[in-house]
């Protein structure tokens, strides 16, 4: 097996072994970078030197005997939404082309902490505003699986990275679903954590009230380890839960779902949803079953209004966040001659600046804040958040999980939902509910559909600060159907 | 609840400093009405005696020791600015001639 075909765990002991060196292993990440890139571009940015630059330092510190731990000389590619000192940070936008920040967001200063070598920055949708990385200002992503197809959004330049072995692991970030989303159109895993179990200092803020950094990888453990390495408290984030991270690589390890409450969302799983992504959810209930877990029918009435509860509350925040690309202190700048006023220059700038899906967001946004409509939308919408926290409890006293599709359909066609939000925004139906309460919630693979032979993902939501339980439920699923496929599901991807 | 209308779309964008061309008002009002009907079923579920939740955890404020602690440069902090002159950020006239 070749190097980027193997488990980050895998390259982590390798590298520790001295079996080969973090220099080599980011050689092949980045042989294979500039191999498939042409057909996936999952990156906007690669700085070969920069890379082996890291690798070297990780090799010098592991020669003179420090003790690194378990990622240490494993690659990553980071999503260009988290600020990097040495790489441009974009948020996929043209109104920060170039930029270079002053500043590491925390996650990037962990990465580096923990001797993750980053390969570069990933494509995203413009301000990780989408559901299928066709609103990047610099060209979609491809899914690796059917290159005319979408790898979701808005992380799917990081999770066509992973899907395409260009990185084992990857960084996303989940407002609505953002990494879940993409996770399961690519067949791969994505955990989106505890809202505040990891810190958004650095991150690009969308809508600050969801936005949550988490992990992707080929299998559970690798996502494990990566959720450990970066979450956990940060001083630098007023909103970062000051709590213990639970200890998902244990639970990972673990595995074990005997005797275990699971509940199927009663909401989930009806008109809308495509044929062959219910049969793959529905074989995993059976198979959890076969597994010792007692599964039950839970109802969530207000999963229901969760995604038009949504569209309202994170352009909102969106339109208040993205005031501040004001074209004064950094970023683009348009039309100033001399002749225009600073507030001239602002919506000069900002209209070329942002793209449609960006622009759509704000101006919905000003309308449900605005005198007149905020109680009917804004604020009825931060009621159907109320009413959503209350189902999960009320769920939670029942079962110890939740499970459902993560998405309705698998990956559809690029261009195919362009023009039409309302049906892109569907692809979110199943995830946007963990956002609106905070809850930790993964997306493993569980199959492939029958009608297009495309990945179809299980979401498992578990309660505030129980992330551990979505890695164990994930663990056991992977297991099972791997032992049952005789080997992952990406290795039944074509090759590219 | 009301549609949006042209004019709405043309103030909205005034608002958040966006300056759209014919076509995009066109275009945006468009959709906005489309979205702002499917998303207007919020005001069907949630009754009076339902409170709101802002956000997901419950926030207090939180504070940091009073103490001088390292900051980014002045060269930093102006390293991304679009326009710099004499060690500050250089910006567009902000009053009208007339002030």
């Amino acid at each position: 097996m070749s190097l980027i075909h193997k488990s980050a765990a895998d390259l982590g002991a390798l590298i520790a072994s001295g079996e080969v060196s973090a220099v080599e292993v980011a050689q092949a990440h980045l042989d294979r970078i500039a191999a498939v890139e042409p057909q996936v571009n999952a990156f906007l940015h690669v700085d070969t030197e920069t890379t082996l630059e890291q690798a070297r330092v990780v090799d010098a510190r592991r020669a003179a005997g420090e003790d690194l731990g378990p990622l240490a000389g494993v690659p990553i590619a980071h999503k260009d939404i988290f600020t990097t000192v040495d790489m441009p940070t974009t948020a996929g936008s043209k109104i920060l082309e170039g930029w270079r920040p002053p500043y590491d967001a925390t996650v990037t200063r962990r990465l580096r902490a923990a001797g993750l070598v980053i390969l570069g920055k990933t494509n995203l949708d413009e301000f990780a505003m989408g559901s299928s990385t066709e609103n990047s200002a610099y060209g979609t992503t491809h899914n690796p699986w059917d290159l005319s197809r979408i790898p979701g959004g808005s992380s799917g330049g990081s999770s066509a990275a992973v899907a395409a072995y260009e990185a084992p692991l990857s960084t996303g970030t989940d407002t609505g679903g953002s990494i879940r989303q993409p996770a399961a159109v690519t067949g791969i895993v994505g955990m989106k954590p505890t809202y505040g179990g990891s810190s958004r200092y650095g991150l690009i803020a969308f809508a600050s009230s969801l936005d949550t950094p988490g992990p992707f990888a080929r299998n559970v453990m690798d996502a494990a380890l990566l959720h450990e390495a970066f979450s956990g408290h940060d001083v630098m984030d007023s909103t970062s839960v000051d709590a213990p991270v639970p200890s998902v690589v244990e639970a990972a390890r673990n595995a074990e779902v005997a005797g275990l409450r699971i509940g199927v969302v009663k909401e989930f799983g009806g008109d809308g949803y495509q044929p062959g992504v219910l049969a793959r959810f529905h074989e995993t209930v059976e198979l959890l079953e076969s597994l010792g877990a007692k599964v039950f029918e839970v109802s969530c009435p207000s999963f229901d209004v969760a995604l038009p509860a949504y569209y309202l509350i994170a352009p909102s925040e969106c339109s208040s966040n993205l005031a501040r690309f004001d074209a004064m202190r950094y970023g683009l700048r348009v039309g100033d001659d001399g002749t225009r006023s600073a507030e001239e220059v602002m919506s000069l700038t900002r209209a070329q600046g942002f793209g449609p899906e960006v622009k759509r967001r704000i101006i919905l946004g000003t309308y449900a804040l605005s005198s007149g409509y905020y109680d009917a939308y804004y604020g009825q919408a931060q009621k159907v958040r109320t009413l959503i926290a209350r189902d999960f409890e009320s769920a939670f006293q029942q079962v110890d999980v939740l499970i459902s599709p993560t998405t309705p359909t698998t990956a559809f066609p690029i261009g195919e939902r362009a023009d039409d939000p309302l049906a892109m925004y569907l692809a979110d139906l199943c995830t946007i509910p963990a956002n609106l309460a905070g809850n930790a919630a993964i997306s493993v693979p569980c199959g492939l559909a029958d009608e297009d032979g495309l990945p179809v993902g299980l979401q498992i939501m578990a309660p505030v600060l129980g992330d551990d339980r979505c890695y164990r439920v994930g663990a056991a699923v992977e297991r099972a159907l791997e032992a049952r496929w005789g080997g992952s599901l990406l290795s039944k991807a074509p090759a590219l | 609840m009301s549609a949006i209308t042209r004019d709405e779309v043309a103030h909205l964008a005034r608002l958040s400093r966006l300056a759209l061309a014919d076509e995009e008002l066109d275009h945006f009002a468009a959709q906005l009405d489309v979205i702002i009907g499917a998303v207007a079923r919020v005001a069907e579920v949630a009754a009076d005696d339902i409170p709101p939740s802002s956000h997901a955890l419950p926030l207090t404020n939180v504070y940091r020791p009073d103490e001088v602690r390292p900051c980014l440069t002045p060269e930093q902090a102006l390293s991304g600015a679009p326009a710099v002159e004499d060690g500050r950020f250089r910006v567009p006239r902000i009053l009208g001639e007339e002030a």
